[in-house]
């Protein structure tokens, strides 16, 4: 109980705005609107689940935002040539892959700082598609969008699929080694290599985890409309890293799970709704995140501090 | 001597937590006298700099500048009162310029006021044309040498016009040609009516260069005596002082096969160079010399951390190539390291996770980790080893010292390893968990495992080791039996012959 207060009180907040909404404002839960909801928020979770795995282990990836609608555009332009979705994903999820590769080279091979080598990444990419596609849309064709399954469904399929990856990755976290050691490698990556294990091999793997996982969030986005918009993506990795941190994961590595993440993400995400049901104004959106990030990052400070010594 | 000297300390006294480093010491230093510091690693010398240069506060005692009591000694008073340190390890701006330290070090302006580049550039010039080293005042930091670097200290300690500099090791990591710009240096200071604190290991250094020589012992200054009045037995007998008392379990059966073989093993980067020895199973082969002696490189050698180049490795017969920590561990070595805070135990990790850190593979052959098997392995060792904890889920943090180390240890003993190499087991670990340790390392030699015991606690490598292996300068210097003179150990560490 002790060990998991941070991820339960986050979950306690959540709560409580569910509660309120139950009781101020119960169209909240009408099934469409909810699922819809959910069904926006189901890529960004597959997101939020590789930048814990990469924040846990002492790094950060920003760029994820431009990998995302790099494999997005490149899907949706694949589909648009007649790729059936079969082979579309895969693409989609491998090319997330090469570039979480090229980010893990420059990081775990040449030990660049992650902040700075993602950064470049993350401008490269947007800058390079903007100039390439100046601004398109790429209009998809027929049987993509809700993987020609019919709206409902197709939104069920996301939702519950991107909870499958969050119950995967979560076990796997809790019950593989490989979970261990980024764990080991984010707490202290001397003591990790003098034990035996490769942290910079550890570290390469966690990249391209969040690549692979970034392309497969671009397909899931991708079947949710009609077309590929240029802008898709844009803001992405602080949407991700703010749920994360929210839901406990220390920015200083070796620290917090991904249920805390999930929670984060939920939590970050019912407060435009909730203000919508409430009849609040739609700017208190910003402000609102802003405080709970500033609360959940002070108190894990506090607590850092109570507990390092 | 009529003036009052330049310092004097008076039973001066230094505790951190319960380990009383400093317990009464005397020291007097002399205008234009170079006063030689000496004792074993651990007895003082560093915590007395610390106090003396403001870096730590005392505890008790006196410090008398000039004949003036001083308290509430800060880095920023001593510097003012005249007090310069070179430490061992170049405390310099890697990014900055030559001068630009020199002018940093030497003078802490107001922040507002203007830097006279030129000023700077001009006095680093002349500081460093005064020491006779051959180093432009505009090269950066990062660019030089250790050397260099420290050559640089020196000119700050030099431009400083202190009154009181204190060197630390200063030729740890000089050339014989800068060796002899320092000896310079340090005779054109004591002309100059300034008095110089010179720490070292080399006997002969001190012999060649000091006035005077107090050594310390345990935390006790045991005797000051003139340079032209002793001889070097006669230094080594105050260093070692005590007898090695026989509370160390003894060993009950003879050693077994030859484990390890190192046949003229070197490594070039990390300076260690044509050491060879053999470990036999049930042995435990000590490790003793002072600090820098090449002891820890060797084990980062042994542990495939920093690879040979030169000279061969043989465990149980075959000869090995070890480039990879993984490699080590696969061979059945076990390497148990010094800093148990910072390498050996992960302190935000619960002990379980600690412990099976190194066995993941063999622990859990199925993909999944076994949550049982983990926590009943965990519990073997902590009842084995009298790990005094709340669990397995305790994080290490929580730990004391000695059972931290002791969690440290376990990890490996779990690999099952052929070869343990321990790091200073026993450092920072209160008397009752040193003992325990001791116990522990004699077992399991008894139960066939070859341990190579690395530690600077000189009646702990004499009274635990079967055998002695003395390193100095990366090399190994002597093999004595276990159980030898003190005398004989520290003269073969200090190379020369008592």
């Amino acid at each position: 109980m002790k060990r998991y207060f941070r991820e339960l009180s986050v979950l306690g907040a959540l709560g409580a705005i569910l509660l309120g909404l139950a009781i101020f404002a119960p169209a909240f839960y009408q099934p469409q609107p909810l699922l819809s909801l959910l069904t926006r928020e189901a890529p960004t979770l597959v997101v939020a689940c590789g930048v814990a795995l990469v924040i846990v282990c002492r790094q950060i990836d920003i760029s994820v935002g431009s990998i995302f609608s790099v494999c997005s555009v490149c899907a949706g332009l694949l589909a648009a040539r007649g790729w059936p979705l079969l082979l579309v994903l895969p693409a989609s999820v491998a090319l997330g892959a090469v570039f979480g590769a090229f980010n893990g080279v420059l990081v775990a091979g040449l030990r660049l700082p992650s902040i700075v080598v993602t950064l470049a990444t993350m401008v490269t990419l947007r800058q390079g598609l903007n100039l390439v596609r100046q601004g398109e849309f790429v209009n998809l064709p027929e049987g993509i969008q809700w993987f020609g399954l019919g709206q409902t469904t197709g939104q069920l399929v996301l939702v519950i699929s991107s909870v499958v990856i969050l119950i995967l990755l979560a076990l796997a976290m809790r019950h593989l080694a490989a979970g261990r050691f980024i764990y080991a490698v984010g707490t202290d990556a001397e003591a990790a290599r003098l034990a035996g294990i490769r942290p910079q091999l550890v570290t390469f793997l966690v990249f391209v985890s969040i690549g692979a996982l970034t392309g497969l969030a671009a397909m899931m986005n991708l079947a949710q409309s009609p077309q590929v918009q240029p802008l898709t993506g844009h803001g992405l990795e602080l949407k991700v890293i703010a749920a994360v941190v929210v839901g406990g994961v220390a920015i200083s590595g070796g620290r917090g799970n991904l249920w805390g993440a999930f929670a984060g993400l939920l939590l970050l995400a019912c407060i435009s709704p909730a203000l919508t049901h409430l009849r609040i104004e739609a700017y208190w959106e910003k402000a609102i995140q802003g405080t709970i990030i500033l609360l959940a990052v002070v108190a894990d400070g506090l607590r850092s501090r109570k507990g390092g010594n | 001597m009529s003036p009052a000297p330049l310092l004097e300390l008076r039973q001066l006294v230094k505790n951190y937590g319960g380990v009383r480093a400093l317990r009464g010491v005397d020291f007097d230093l002399r205008a234009g006298e170079v006063h030689a510091l000496l004792g074993e690693n651990g007895a003082g010398k560093s915590t007395l700099i610390k106090v003396v240069t403001g870096a730590h506060a005392p505890n008790g005692g006196t410090i008398t500048l000039a004949g003036q009591t001083v308290s509430g000694l800060t880095p920023a008073t001593a510097r003012a009162l005249g007090i310069a340190c070179i430490y061992q390890q170049p405390a310099l701006f890697p990014d900055l310029t030559v001068a630009e330290n020199l002018a940093l070090r030497l003078n802490v302006p107001s922040p507002a006021a203007r830097m006279r580049w030129s000023d700077c550039r001009a006095r680093a010039t002349r500081l460093l044309a005064r020491i006779g080293a051959e180093i432009s005042p505009d090269a950066e930091v990062r660019s030089l040498s250790m050397p260099e670097q420290q050559l640089v200290e020196i000119a700050c300690a030099l431009g400083s016009g202190a009154r009181i500099v204190i060197m630390d090791e200063p030729t740890a990591s000089l050339t014989q040609k800068e060796q002899h710009l320092l000896f310079g240096v340090v005779r054109d200071l004591r002309k100059n009516g300034v008095g110089v604190i010179y720490i070292s290991h080399r006997l002969e250094e001190i012999f060649a260069l000091a006035d005077r020589v107090t050594v310390l012992r345990d935390g006790q200054s045991v005797g000051t005596h003139p340079v032209a009045g002793i001889d070097e037995a006669g230094l080594i007998r105050l260093m070692v002082g005590r007898e090695v008392a026989p509370i160390y379990p003894a060993a009950e059966s003879a050693p077994g096969a030859v484990v390890l073989s190192l046949n003229q093993l070197g490594c070039r980067s990390s300076g260690v160079s044509n050491v060879s020895f053999d470990v036999r199973a049930g042995e435990i082969f000590g490790l003793g010399g002072l600090v820098g002696a090449g002891r820890t490189e060797l084990a980062r050698i042994l542990f495939g951390l920093t690879p040979a180049d030169s000279g061969t490795i043989t465990l149980g017969g075959q000869p090995l190539t070890l480039r990879t920590p993984q490699a080590a561990v696969a061979h059945g070595i076990a390497y148990v390291p010094e800093d148990r805070r910072r390498h050996g135990v992960v302190l935000d990790l619960p002990i379980a996770h600690n412990l099976t850190m190194a066995i993941h593979r063999r622990l859990f052959p199925t993909t999944w980790l076994r949550f049982g098997a983990e926590r009943a392995l965990t519990l073997d060792y902590i009842r084995d080893l009298a790990v005094k904890c709340s669990g397995p889920e305790a994080r290490g943090g929580s730990l004391s010292g000695g059972n931290q180390q002791k969690v440290s240890l376990a990890r490996w003993l779990a690999t099952k390893p052929k070869l343990l190499i321990l790091d200073e087991p026993t450092q920072g670990v209160d008397v009752g968990a040193k003992s325990e340790i001791h116990k522990i390392v004699r077992r399991l030699a008894k139960e066939g495992l070859a341990v190579i015991l690395i530690s600077s606690d000189l009646p702990e490598v004499i009274g635990l080791s079967d055998r002695i292996g003395v390193m100095g300068g990366g090399t190994l210097r002597a093999i004595l039996p276990g159980g030898s003179d003190p005398h004989v150990v520290m003269a073969a560490a200090l190379g020369t012959t008592a």
